[in-house]
């Protein structure tokens, strides 16, 4: 469970990223986190693994404070958190499989990882998730010779191989074609309901949104405008949300759907 | 009246005045002539010296190849001092590389003394260090393998710490990300992503150092440098010349190699 409770965040100009925020999300749900570029959805979506600070409230992972956490108990609750991005964040260089094990280094101590001593169940973990997201024959091949989709799988790969309890993507199908996109949301969406893990997703396209999320939250101007299931989210609550009528570019299209 | 008729010239902004170009030119003329005078150099000396440079030049030929001989171990001593000044100084320049990157550590009481160290370093000709290491451990081999190691610090560690800052931040967000701590995250993020510039740099530094090594026996510190002076005292011009024949096909060889393997890590 995660509880964000009247969170704020402002910068040092006075600008408010994130405005009294009050979210509880609950196991297992897949929740879809909309709103225009500026509303503060990746703001919200980084503080709650703590990448971003917050200024004000406190926000609980299972329980346990992440804002008040420090030092390796910040790194226990971070283990539990997987991290999905919108440019992948691989290391190019590196093979997928060592890219998919560096998911694993929080649970060993920091000579045996520096070393590269997984053990073998942590190798068989890194290479079910890669089978899991179907590419699992792309093992042993440098990261930078991958597609972008290829990636971004690998990187949900590497949140499998974490064994995280909640999943966190930011914008994780911004820079991928229709297609590909419906893959890999189609990948979160599987992970979801066969892992039980807790998804919270940004997304720009409002169509998409509708068809994976279980709940959807509208931010603007950091804060939470709408807060509801699927079936509440009607095109007039985007607009409301948006503050205009919806454009066609928001739409990803049938096509891919 | 701003007709198609009117000259443009009278709407002109004002030209920008030339006469600080002519200062400059001025005072460069001026410390131009002003240090050839200071130091005595002039048109009528070189003039003057052709004649013993032509004497010199003719005595270097032909070279005494037999003298290859002679220098075959004191070259072989050059190269091994480049490597192992070239190797010690490549795995002391990684700690400092680390503390000077500012993606890395963000800490400006450690970051600009490391900065500082390195520069420090690079200001002192490796000539120089040579010259106080022979004076601290005596003549030999040593002194020039320190001096060369660390010079290699100052280098080394100077170019990879700039590569280290320009790389992707993402996976180093990533790594944060699954809970790895600052060490972790150093080798699983930074690490692959500048290790291919570093072995280069070493490689780089490795061609400097062989050269650098050529003259170190100037001071003392061993090599071949040594055969330059001794072939130089003795006005033995035609074995000097075959030793800076060696040193050029040796250095061209290395240098070739050393390019060819830079090409492929990059």
């Amino acid at each position: 469970m995660i509880e964000l409770r009247n969170v704020s965040k402002s910068y040092p100009n006075g600008t408010k990223g994130l405005n009294r925020i009050n979210l509880t999300i609950g196991k297992g749900e897949f929740v879809v986190i909309v709103g225009l570029s500026g509303a503060g959805k990746s703001t919200m979506l980084r503080s709650i693994n703590r990448l971003h600070e917050i200024t004000e409230g406190e926000i609980l992972i299972e329980g346990k404070s992440i804002t008040k956490a420090k030092g390796a108990g910040l790194r226990r609750i971070r283990r539990d958190i997987g991290m999905v991005f919108q440019s992948f964040n691989l290391v190019k260089r590196s093979s997928v499989i060592r890219n998919v094990l560096a998911g694993r280094v929080g649970y060993h101590s920091t000579l045996r990882t520096v070393l590269g001593l997984f053990p073998k169940e942590d190798i068989n973990l890194a290479l079910n998730a890669l089978e899991r997201v179907n590419i699992l024959e792309k093992a042993y091949i440098r990261a930078d010779q991958l597609s972008g989709g290829q990636q971004q799988r690998v990187a949900i790969a590497r949140v499998l191989a974490q064994q995280a309890k909640i999943i966190l993507a930011d914008e994780p199908v911004a820079s991928l074609d229709p297609l590909t996109t419906k893959q890999v949301m189609d990948d979160l969406r599987k992970i979801n309901q066969e892992l039980g893990i807790t998804t919270i997703v940004n997304l720009h396209y409002i169509d998409l949104a509708r068809e994976y999320a279980t709940r959807i939250i509208g931010l603007r101007a950091g804060e939470v405008v709408f807060d509801g299931p699927v079936a509440e989210a009607t095109d007039e609550v985007f607009a409301a949300i948006y503050g205009r009528p919806i454009h066609k570019d928001e739409l990803l299209g049938e096509a891919a759907l | 009246m701003n007709g198609p008729g009117t000259s443009p010239a009278s709407r002109l902004p004002k030209k920008p005045s030339r006469i600080k170009h002519y200062l400059t030119f001025i005072l460069i003329v001026w410390m131009v002539w002003g240090s050839a005078v200071a130091t005595d150099s002039t048109f009528r000396e070189l003039f003057t010296g052709l004649p013993e440079m032509w004497k010199l030049i003719d005595e270097m030929f032909p070279p005494n190849w037999r003298y290859f001989d002679n220098v075959v171990p004191a070259m072989l001593d050059t190269i091994r001092m480049a490597i192992a000044g070239t190797t010690f100084g490549a795995i002391i320049a990684i700690p400092f590389a680390v503390i000077s990157a500012s993606n890395i550590v963000k800490s400006p009481w450690i970051l600009y003394p490391a900065r500082f160290v390195l520069n420090l370093i690079r200001t002192i000709p490796d000539l120089l260090l040579a010259a106080l290491f022979v004076a601290i451990f005596g003549l030999g081999l040593m002194p020039g393998v320190l001096a060369l190691a660390v010079f290699s610090i100052g280098l080394i560690a100077k170019l990879t710490y700039e590569a280290t800052e320009t790389i992707d931040p993402g996976p180093l967000e990533a790594m944060t990300s699954v809970g790895a701590n600052r060490i972790q995250r150093i080798v699983f993020g930074v690490v692959p992503q500048v290790a291919a510039h570093y072995v280069s740099y070493v490689l780089y530094t490795f061609e400097i150092n062989v050269r650098a090594a050529a003259v170190l026996g100037l001071v003392g510190a061993g090599g071949i440098g040594l055969y330059y002076e001794k072939t130089l005292g003795f006005l033995e011009y035609d074995k000097t010349n075959s030793i800076i024949l060696f040193t050029l096909a040796v250095v061209l060889l290395i240098d070739f190699i050393s390019t060819k393997l830079r090409e492929k890590l990059l």
